[in-house]
């Protein structure tokens, strides 16, 4: 437990687990491909990016959209929309939870009661209400994120030093006053954390919602193209999701840390 | 003026009796010592005076008015811990206390009046000594930095009354001398009454005028909770030096309360 990388073969060793699991792909993908060149489960790397280039820059034949571009940002606008809706309904309503007892009272159980809904047990009823529309997978994913957001910003706000409510309201805030300028701040950082932590949640139920009725995303393309096996779509798709996701979790990582400066200083030390 | 008066206050949790029989009139600009044993209901007594708790029994009056049932500007608290906010630079930290007066929605000053207060806050920061450390945040200060820095937050509003819950508990003791020096000219100054609850009993008798002790002096062991604290002593300090010295100035002995009270009349 003592001996601890230097920073460059702490790089080295970070990246081993993916170059190892890319050369027992290649290996694997020449060695089916020679015993049967039809093989279908693992495309050759060039089989990919040949397919990727032409996903990603020529239009589609029926379409004449570029399949791609179209089905990401199509399934970005979803994931945008519902998880903005879920992160500010988990900030008002996690406030009010957390600062107002009375609130807390009323609504505190009822919350937690819907957050153990499985979110995927009553997508045919937002299909059935919302139709098969862009709602009902944006509203999968409010149900899906939103009581967990709520919730924890609730709790981050009893975590907070009863001393300091106190001691606002003997500077003469209100109560209001006491929400906006000491408790608001202070739950941000873990807010945003919170949000990170979802971000896997969003994308499985918009994929769910989307591999079930859509005719366009990155959930629906997948799905579609498992029923030819077309693993040379597949694997890419999955791999720019992950991309995707990664890019999303490190941009909110640095949000918290340039916005919130003050959270972070212990850490530093 | 912030005379404060305790009528027969009692304060109960169910069955606990924590404070019985309290009965005090405090007088403006006192700085009162309050001292006991763990458990014998320091704590509870300061919050009924901030307002955080009510008593179960009895009345509390600020020059003859009834106290709020909640915490309010005019009775400032230093806590032992927790007490600045940790999001917010030195300055800033003074500084809310003038935006929560004139801002009511947005809690943000702007313009002049927004330099107005900074003025007002950096005046207080120079007068506990922390001038030079305003953009720093609570983290990157010292203990009892963080406690000079809350003591300017408290008086920030000028409060009638200002509160302290074992403010100098968790300092080394070089650091605590230094934050008694501080406190006592700013007490003087302007004029407020003090109110300090504390474990040490140099710092009870060095800085009080008066002393105040709590402590259950019945004890039933088959029902723990049926006698509450009562006040057990109550000395004037109230005289000439700092610190008393034993056998030249005032007794410290407790037993000699009678001595102590003969002496006040005579004054």
């Amino acid at each position: 437990m003592n001996i601890a990388p230097n920073p460059r073969s702490g790089l080295v060793l970070g990246f081993l687990p993916f170059v190892l699991i890319a050369a027992i792909y290649l290996v694997a993908s020449a060695e089916r491909r020679a015993a049967n060149p039809d093989d279908k489960l693992l495309p050759p790397v060039a089989e990919m990016a040949d397919t990727v280039r032409r996903l990603a820059s020529e239009p589609d034949r029926r379409t004449e959209e570029i399949v791609l571009w179209t089905d990401t940002a199509a399934s970005l606008q979803r994931l945008a929309i519902g998880l903005s809706v879920a992160t500010l309904s988990g900030l008002a309503f996690g406030l009010a939870l957390g600062v107002l007892p009375i609130v807390n009272a009323a609504f505190g159980a009822f919350v937690a009661a819907i957050s153990l809904i499985p979110p995927m047990a009553v997508l045919p009823i937002l299909f059935i209400v919302f139709g098969l529309g862009e709602l009902s997978k944006v509203v999968l994913i409010i149900f899906g994120v939103a009581p967990f957001l709520i919730r924890d910003t609730a709790l981050a706000v009893a975590g907070l030093p009863k001393e300091q409510m106190v001691k606002a309201q003997s500077l003469g805030a209100s109560t209001w006053q006491v929400a906006i300028r000491v408790i608001l701040p202070q739950i941000m950082p873990r807010l945003i954390e919170a949000v990170r932590l979802s971000l896997g949640p969003a994308f499985l139920f918009l994929i769910s919602a989307e591999a079930i009725a859509a005719d366009v995303g990155l959930g629906y393309r997948i799905f579609l193209m498992r029923r030819y096996l077309s693993m040379d779509v597949i694997l890419p798709y999955v791999a720019w999701i992950t991309l995707l996701s990664y890019v999303m979790d490190y941009v909110l990582a640095q949000l918290a840390r340039r916005g919130f400066l003050w959270a972070y200083v212990e850490e530093r030390r | 003026m912030s005379a404060l008066s305790m009528r027969n206050v009692w304060v109960e949790y169910g069955d606990q009796i924590v404070l019985e029989r309290i009965n005090l009139e405090i007088a403006s600009g006192a700085f009162i010592s309050v001292v006991g044993p763990s458990g014998a209901g320091k704590s509870t007594f300061l919050r009924l005076i901030l307002g955080q708790e009510q008593p179960t029994r009895g009345t509390i009056l600020l020059d003859g008015t009834p106290l709020p049932p909640e915490p309010g500007p005019d009775r400032g608290v230093v806590f032992q811990r927790y007490s600045v906010f940790p999001h917010l630079t030195v300055l800033r930290n003074v500084l809310i206390a003038y935006e929560f007066e004139a801002s009511k929605i947005l809690g943000q000053l702007t313009g002049g009046t927004r330099r107005a207060a900074i003025a007002k806050s950096e005046h207080l920061l120079e007068a506990v000594g922390l001038a030079a450390h305003r953009d720093k945040y609570p983290s990157a200060l010292s203990g009892g930095m963080q406690q000079r820095l809350a003591i300017a937050q408290a008086l920030a509003r000028r409060p009638r009354v200002l509160l302290l819950d074992e403010p100098f508990g968790a300092l080394d003791p070089g650091t605590r001398s230094q934050m008694h020096a501080l406190i006592r000219p700013l007490w003087r100054e302007l004029g407020m009454t003090v109110i300090m609850v504390t474990h040490d009993i140099k710092e009870a008798f060095g800085l009080g005028t008066r002393l105040i002790a709590l402590d259950r002096p019945r004890l039933d062991p088959q029902a723990p909770g049926r006698y509450g604290a009562i006040v057990t002593y109550d000395l004037d300090l109230s005289r000439g030096g700092p610190v008393p010295i034993p056998r030249f100035s005032k007794s410290l002995d407790p037993s000699d309360q009678d001595g102590a009270r003969e002496r006040r009349q005579n004054a």
